[in-house]
């Protein structure tokens, strides 16, 4: 469904993606793993156009995203922000709803309400919450209402950016339960990218490593444990030896 | 040496110019969204209010200290000539033409600019510009528009309402301190007032409205990463907006004023 070709990506001298090659079959999740500051994020927002690649190709079911209408395109996904990115000025139900009152055919205010407070119960959240600005939420219940809105219009394909980033570990299996459960549920397409390796495990059917701006090792999440490639067992072994330089 | 001498001028030249088409550009697609759907009334109305109505006891308190002030001093330098009886006429041109509008414009830009860099700067680095693009919603669009248009025309009403209270303060420092007698001083204000007095200074409302909307987007939405990259974003846009100000109605009155 999702297929990137050869993309590359510099800020300045520094190359982060430097011939980046990926399919993401549809209806798959595919899980992207790396070391803090390898390109995961900036290959997300390539994707969705937040950031120009330099050179490459990204391709949405055959079709080149460069030559797609953008609404059309950014509709057919949902995103669920490493910190949320919940609007500060709006309710939490306007946050969840926040599409679906704008754009070409859009709800009214009651139907917009009601189908948060729906999205809302969906993650576990109280119709309480509804009315409430995020700024008086925890974390949890804020990455919550993050797929809450990620969800709402019933995206083809979602994002996750680091999704258990901050949280504890058993609000961590929430949320990674609650992923699982709602791209299964919804048949959809998901790219989630993370370091925690329980992440991995609860939601991946296929993972991929990015390393020195390549996809390193790219395989189904039960062969990961087996796979020769030192990188990848170094990674998700946590060790410090190995051949990813460490800083001490 | 030479050669190094030109670079050092030339680079920060190149830089200046570049700033300057850059703000330009983004001049130039604010108002290019003016003409085009959507529109975002709920939006253009909170901006309305906290541009507009929440400036107002802070540009009025201005006016009035300034009008009151500005009655003593042409008391003060008139009295040199025997000239005390302008106080009302020099005080009333005085806040339409030049006070009223540059103060009224130079407390906004400290109010409204810092206020719209800082918001908009904190929802860059929270990632909340990215999380509108994704939900098709475009950010300059749905922030800059708005705020921009409100502050256009929330700013000359701001300086009408400005230029009346420091009118109002001369008013009350005559008659209290400077022995002047109350409706005297009221006629000779309102006959020797034109009505470009007043409209050329609400143009120049206008302008600075328009001026300080747009440096807080601007700087706002080019804020780099982390709470010092929304500090600078929020100098910046205070800065600028003050100086393009002063500039600003330095042609408008080269404009408005000589023949």
């Amino acid at each position: 469904m999702i297929t990137l070709t050869d993309l590359r990506k510099s800020f300045g001298p520094v190359e982060v993606l430097r011939g980046v090659n990926l399919h993401v079959a549809r209806g798959s999740s595919m899980v992207v793993i790396g070391g803090s500051g390898t390109g995961k994020s900036v290959l997300l927002k390539c994707i969705l156009g937040l950031v120009r690649p330099d050179a490459g190709r990204i391709t949405l079911q055959g079709e080149d995203v460069a030559n797609a209408d953008r609404e059309a395109f950014l509709a057919r996904f949902g995103m669920l922000f490493q910190g949320g990115a919940l609007f500060d000025s709006l309710r939490v139900w306007e946050n969840v709803a926040f599409r679906l009152l704008r754009g070409s055919n859009p709800m009214t205010k009651p139907q917009a309400r009601e189908a948060a407070i729906a999205k809302l119960a969906r993650v576990g959240l109280k119709p309480l919450v509804a009315d409430q600005f995020p700024s008086e939420l925890s974390g949890g219940m804020q990455k919550r209402v993050g797929l809450a809105r990620a969800i709402a219009a019933a995206p083809e394909i979602i994002f996750f950016d680091e999704p258990t980033t901050g949280l504890d570990p058993i609000m961590a299996g929430v949320i990674n339960e609650l992923i699982r459960e709602i791209v299964v549920e919804a048949g959809a397409t998901a790219i989630t990218i993370t370091h925690d390796m329980s992440s991995v495990r609860a939601i991946a059917d296929h993972v991929a490593m990015l390393h020195n701006g390549v996809i390193q090792w790219t395989g189904p999440v039960a062969e990961m444990d087996e796979a020769p490639d030192p990188c990848l067992q170094q990674f998700i072994h946590g060790r410090a030896e190995g051949p990813i330089a460490g800083v001490r | 040496m030479i050669a190094r001498a030109l670079a050092a001028l030339g680079r920060p030249a190149l830089a200046a110019l570049g700033a300057v088409g850059r703000v330009t550009l983004f001049a130039l697609q604010i108002v290019s969204h003016l003409f085009r759907p959507p529109f975002y009334a709920r939006e253009f109305g909170h901006s309305l209010l906290q541009i507009g109505w929440f400036s107002l006891p802070m540009v009025g308190l201005t006016a009035l200290f300034t009008g009151g002030a500005l009655a003593l001093q042409i008391y003060s330098g008139g009295a040199r000539f025997d000239a005390e009886a302008v106080v009302p006429s020099i005080v009333a041109i005085g806040m339409a033409r030049e006070l009223g509008p540059v103060l009224g414009g130079l407390m906004v830009a400290a109010r409204v600019a810092s206020s719209i860099a800082a918001e908009i700067g904190t929802m860059k680095v929270t990632e909340q510009l990215d999380a509108l693009v994704t939900l098709s919603t475009d950010p300059i669009k749905y922030l800059a528009v708005p705020r921009v248009l409100a502050a256009t025309l929330s700013v000359p009403v701001l300086v009408a309402v400005g230029d009346s209270i420091g009118i109002a303060g001369g008013w009350l420092v005559g008659i209290t301190r400077l022995d002047f007698n109350s409706a005297t001083y009221l006629k000779t204000t309102v006959d020797f007032l034109e009505v470009w007095d007043v409209g050329s200074g609400l143009v120049k409302g206008a302008a600075f409205g328009f001026i300080v909307a747009l440096m807080g987007c601007y700087f706002g939405m080019n804020s780099q990463r982390g709470a010092l990259g929304v500090g600078i974003a929020t100098k910046s846009a205070v800065v600028s907006a003050s100086v393009l100000i002063l500039a600003a109605n330095y042609l408008l009155t080269e404009m408005f004023f000589t023949s």
